[in-house]
This record gives structure tokens, sequence and C-alpha cells, in this order.
């Protein structure tokens, strides 16, 4: 479990550790805004998924123009903005979150700009240094990336993450699975996040191309909000990815609250 | 596999979600484009729909005055009264080949969901405008005219509740609704193919200026003026003259309160820009050191936009286009002068064409041959314009006719 374990490796162990305790093979992984209610609102939250042994978690860095987010997700981006939020106080908040929880795996998610404002390689090069396991960047589709990706794979233990939708042909989701790495998250809708999704067989049949198509793990996000929606993606995916939700109970219920949702999550085997 | 760039600018920065559906917008829009029989069809639309070919008006009082020619280039003259009419008719064309039924556009002032909701009525689709709340409660004449045609106005509320808040929501209206419907930008912006295909459109304004001042002057004019919201009408009017180095070709920016207060538009002329990528596309934006898009400010709601044509980028970068701004003041002047000389009224939007070429003209050698581009015309916008004219006479009126509706019950 050491902080250094790129993210493949790191997501097999956990689930081998799951297994060997007779619980479920599936892994959780959660979504926040950094900035949004505030930095320290985040830590909290941040502290108690960590107690509820949520095994992922992805730090979303606001953008100004957050086209791949759904309203809820994309209010919280402009409100963390209007109250000032800087991408350096995010980048900071981010080491201090690796340092804090090593035996979490933090992902880095943003928007295609903010690593361009930055400098693509030195952003790159920091998120690495910090701990950052992943790089989840929407607006920045594979046959555009080539830099970013190349510049991932130099450095050690920072991966370059690839979405596979319901929208992509079958040509396209193999296009996109050859250049997986760390896992392929697996866009769960048609839609943006945080609509309610079926998790019926049309999700299974997509599943199956998504697994077809690469031989990394897959994660499914956008709409998951069940102890059920976890069940049936048992099996299915390595990664359940809750993030409307989990913001809707902190937001309702204060943060200790997100913990006790996330453990009540854990399918009971 | 890279497609739609233009120099270092362009391309398609889009969530995975809507690869599909740009691919096949983007072959649609390339087998019409083979087709000469979707542009025969689209010129003769435009034609009995639009008045089209649109006049090159000799401004003749004018060039009296500045002692050199002056033509204006009629776009005001289209159906909805702007340029916008050849771009939401051309992609209303391209929707009947791909079978489409709904039709959904962002809009800023309103100025393009009127015109998309014109077509809309005409065509016999859906139609869906997603406008900023703010811009809903600033704009409620466009409003009026949308509903009336029977287009869905719905006022976005999430972000900062204005043109690129529409646009985001617009995009996921079709993330999940792409088998019907089809998206309708309103400009030369965005992933690829709309920078190129609305340019496309736009330049039958372009292949009728060239062939109008041939006609009329035996040459092509020295002097080219179009103002730069998007880009397109620039886009349009340019085109015809881009191989012709001789043509000085100038895009005319919102210069705001002024590009030392920071508060304009004028991406490129303010050497304020960056380049970046948002909304779908790279190319210079105004934006702060961490990346995060400006609020931007001009006179003229058209011209009030954070990013630019990357085509138009491209040929800053390459010195064929040149940028300038005229700022809110001067495009006031700018369009009483010409209201007064020539009996135009001119958008905002376009009266920053004329303020600068005004600027321009005492200094051009005399045999100059000058056009602009009157991309819209002002009349429809009297509540902007009677404000920005700051109107002792209309403020009254106002105040005496809301006095004459019973008060609102909240
Ligand atoms: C009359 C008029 N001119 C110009 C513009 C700016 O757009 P573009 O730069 O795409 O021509 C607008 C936009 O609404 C407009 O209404």
């Amino acid at each position: 479990m050491s902080r250094s374990l790129p993210l493949e490796p790191f997501i097999r162990q956990r689930l081998a550790l799951r297994a060997a305790r007779g619980d479920a093979p599936i892994l959780l992984m959660s979504h926040l805004v950094l900035g949004y209610p505030s930095l320290d609102e985040n830590r909290r939250v941040i502290d108690a998924m960590a107690a509820a042994q949520v095994e992922l978690m992805e730090l979303q860095i606001p953008f100004s123009e957050p086209i791949a987010d759904g309203p809820v997700i994309a209010q919280a981006n402009q409100i963390a903005l209007d109250r000032g939020f800087r991408v350096a106080q995010g980048l900071a908040f981010a080491a201090e979150c690796a340092q804090r929880h090593p035996e979490v795996a933090f992902l880095i998610m943003t928007y295609g700009n903010i690593l361009i404002a930055h400098g693509v390689e030195r952003f790159i090069r920091r998120a690495a240094e910090l701990g950052a396991r992943g790089l989840i960047i929407p607006d920045w589709p594979p046959q555009e990336a080539d830099l970013p990706m190349d510049l991932c794979r130099q450095q050690e233990g920072l991966d370059w993450i690839q979405l596979f939708t319901p929208t992509s042909t079958d040509a396209r989701l193999n296009e996109i699975g050859q250049w997986g790495r760390g896992f392929c998250y697996c866009v769960a809708r048609k839609g943006v996040t945080g609509s309610r999704t079926d998790f019926d067989g049309e999700l299974s049949r997509f599943l199956a191309r998504c697994r077809r198509a690469t031989g990394v793990p897959l994660a499914v996000g956008f709409g998951v909000r069940s102890p059920e929606d976890i069940r049936s993606l048992t099996g299915q995916a390595e990664i359940a990815v809750v993030g409307t939700a989990a913001l809707e109970i902190h937001l309702r219920e204060g943060a200790e609250a997100v913990g006790r949702f996330f453990e009540s999550l854990r399918p009971t085997t | 596999m890279k497609s739609g760039f233009f120099g270092d600018f362009g391309g398609a920065f889009i969530p995975e979600i809507l690869h599909e559906t740009f691919q096949r917008l983007t072959r649609a829009y390339e087998e019409a484009r083979a087709d000469p029989e979707f542009w025969n069809t689209y010129l003769r639309l435009m034609e009995n729909y639009s008045g089209r070919p649109t006049p090159l008006t000799f401004a003749e009082n004018l060039s009296h005055r500045y002692r050199r020619k002056i033509y204006i280039k009629r776009e005001d003259l289209n159906q909805t009264g702007a340029h916008k009419a050849n771009n939401v008719m051309g992609q209303g064309l391209l929707m009947k080949r791909m079978g489409k039924r709904r039709v959904i556009a962002e809009t800023g002032a309103g100025q393009h969901g009127m015109a998309t909701a014109t077509m809309a009525a005409r065509m016999g689709f859906d139609c869906v405008i997603y406008m900023g709340a703010e811009d809903v409660e600033r704009q409620r004449s466009n409003v009026f005219w949308m509903e009336r045609l029977g287009a869905q106005v719905i006022p976005v509320t999430s972000g900062s509740r204005t043109l690129k808040d529409a646009v985001n929501e617009a995009l996921r209206d079709w993330v999940g609704s792409m088998d019907d419907t089809h998206y309708l930008l309103g400009t030369a912006c965005g992933a690829h193919p709309f920078p190129e295909m609305v340019s496309w459109f736009q330049s039958i304004i372009g292949s009728e200026a060239k062939a109008q001042i041939l006609a009329a002057e035996g040459r092509l004019p020295s002097h080219v003026y179009a103002c730069v919201g998007g880009g397109s009408n620039a886009m349009g009017i340019f085109q015809g003259f881009l191989d012709h180095p001789e043509v000085t070709l100038v895009g005319v920016e919102a210069g705001g309160a002024g590009l030392e207060s920071g508060r304009h538009a004028a991406r490129l002329a303010s050497g304020a820009g960056s380049v970046g990528v948002a909304q779908g596309y790279k190319t210079f934006f105004l934006q702060n050191a961490d990346g995060q898009m400006l609020d931007t400010h001009s006179v003229a709601a058209g011209l009030d936009y954070v990013g630019i044509s990357p085509i138009l980028a491209h040929l800053h970068a390459t010195g064929r286009v040149r940028f300038e701004a005229a700022t809110d003041r001067e495009v006031v002047n700018a369009l009483q002068e010409l209201m007064r000389a020539e009996g135009l009224i001119a958008a905002l939007e376009s009266s920053h064409a004329v303020a600068q070429a005004l600027k321009e003209l005492p200094t051009l050698p005399e045999e100059a041959v000058v056009i602009i581009n009157l991309s819209g015309r002002g009349d429809k916008d009297i509540f902007t314009i009677a404000d920005a004219l700051d109107d002792p006479g209309w403020r009254r009126f106002i105040r005496k006719k809301a006095a004459s509706y019973p008060p609102i019950e909240e």
C-alpha cells in the first residue's frame, strides 16, 4: 500500500484485499469540487470519506467553462471561483491531501485550459510530485492529447485517464482503449454528471463493450447513488464513482453524513 | 486524425460523449459542401426568403465628406435584420438533409435566438433557445418575438447566467438529444466543424460584395471593415478578398470603456488575450493567469464575448487581417453619423466597423475604396440604442408606459 504504487496495481491490490476479506470486489471513488463550499469543508469531507475507506478520490479544480459537468457541479465550479479559488491553492491542497491520506489514491480532474495556463509540462510535473495518481481532463480527447499523454508517461505513477461513453462506437472504444492507463472511466449515461442513470441491460451491454476495448480496470460514474447501484455494478466494473449524490448529502447534512453515506453504499455480501 | 485546425487554432476539444455527434455533423457538412446542388438550393432560398443578394450601397454623402469612396454591404436588409440569417438558413437546410426535427441554440442578446426561431418556424422544426437568465431579463423584446415565433426560451440560471452558460446548457441538451436534434451555433466559433461551416454559409456576403464592387468600380476595394464578435460576419465578407493581398482587411473588436480600462472585449487588438482552450476550441481568450475566463464588456451585446473565431486568430497570426478596437463612445458617435448622413440605422455591433472606418478614412490615400460590412440594422434594438444615446424623450415614454400597467404581483 505504498504511496508510489501506480494506479492499476493499486486497484488490483485493493480488490484482492477485499476479496481476501470476503467483501464485494468493487472500489469506491468519490468526486468533489475544490473550494466548494470551501477548502475547509473539502478537508472535513475528505477525512470522513477516508475514514469510510473510500479508496479513490477525484479532486476537481474549478474552471469557468465546465462543459462536461451537469448543472450542480457547474454551479459549484462557479461559486468556488466567485469565492476567490486559485489554482495554486488547489494544488497545495491536493498535496496536503496526498500526505495526510497515503492510503487513498487521489486524482485531479479539471479542464485542459487550467493545464495550458499553468504550462502543461509544469502542471503535469507538479501533479506527479504532489502524489496525484491520475489526471481526468474531459475536454481533451486523446487524438488531440499527444503532448500531455506523453508527458504523463514520462512521470512515475501519474496516469492520463481515458473516458468511454455509450455513444462511442466499438471502433472508437478500441481506439481509446489502447491508450488506457490506470483505469478507464465509463460514463454510464447519455448525459452529463448528476442525472439519474438506469442500471439496466443497456448499461451491462455498454460495460461489456468497454471491457472488450481495454485491459485496464473500469470505473463507472455519473449517476451512482445507492447500494443497489453499487451491487449491480459489482463484477461488471472495478470502481464505482459517486459524485453528485455525495455533494447533495454534504450540502444538506454536512461532512460527517458523507462518511456515513459511503459506508452505507458498501454492499454487504 | 487532427482536423479543423487553422494554424495552431481550432480543433475539437469536446467531451467524449459528443465525439460521435460531431463526427456525424462533420460528415453531413462535408457531403453537403461537396454537393453543388446543396449550395444552389441555399442561394435560391436566400434570394427568395432573405432578399439576397443584399445591395452594396454607395454612401454618397459620407464619401463626399471624407473624399474617399465608401460602400456599405447591406446585411441589415436580411430577414430578421442581420447576417445571422445566412447561417441559420444554411444550417436549417443541413438539418433537413440530416433528417433532424428539433433545433436548439444559445443566444446572448437574442439576435441569434430570434434568427433561429424564425428559421424553425419557416422549416417546421421544434425550437428550444437557451438564454442566460440575466439576458432574458435584459432583452425582453427578443424573448417576446422568439416565444411568439413558437420557440421555447429556457432561462439558464447556472454559472454567471449569461451567454457562456447558455452555450454549456445547450451542449448538455445535445448530449442527451443528438438523435433528433441539431445544435445551431451562432458564430464562427466552437469545435470543428462549426467555425468552418458557419464561415462557409457566411461566405455568401464576400462573394456578392466582390462581384458588386467589381461591377461598380472595376476594381477591388483597398480596405474592408467588419466588426468581430465571434467572427462570422467578418469571416463572411473577408472570404471574398482573402486571396487578394492588396486588399487590407480590418476586424474591429469591442473597445468598451477603452482598452486601458480593462472593460472591453478586444481579444486581439488589446494584446490582453492569450491562447487557451475553452468551449470546445483553441483560440485567443480574455482570461486570467489561472486560465479562468474574464468578464467582458461592450455596449453591443453581440460583441461581448471572451473568445474569437479560430480562423480569425490564425489570420491575425499570419498578419492577413489587422485587428483594431472601437470604444463604446466612438461607436455611438458613428451610429449617429451614419444615420444622419445616409439614413441608415446600424446595429451597435456593426457601428464598430463604421467607427473604425471613419477613424482611418482621413489618413487613407485619396483613391481608397472602402467597404464597410453593415452586419445588422439597429432599429429593432431601440431599447438598447435609446439607452446608449441617453435619449430623454424615450426615457419619459418608458416611465409613462410602465405607469400605465397595473403593478406586478410578486
Ligand atoms: C448585427 C450583429 N453584428 C455582429 C454580431 C457579432 O457576431 P459575429 O462576429 O459572429 O458576426 C452580432 C451578434 O449578435 C450581431 O447581431
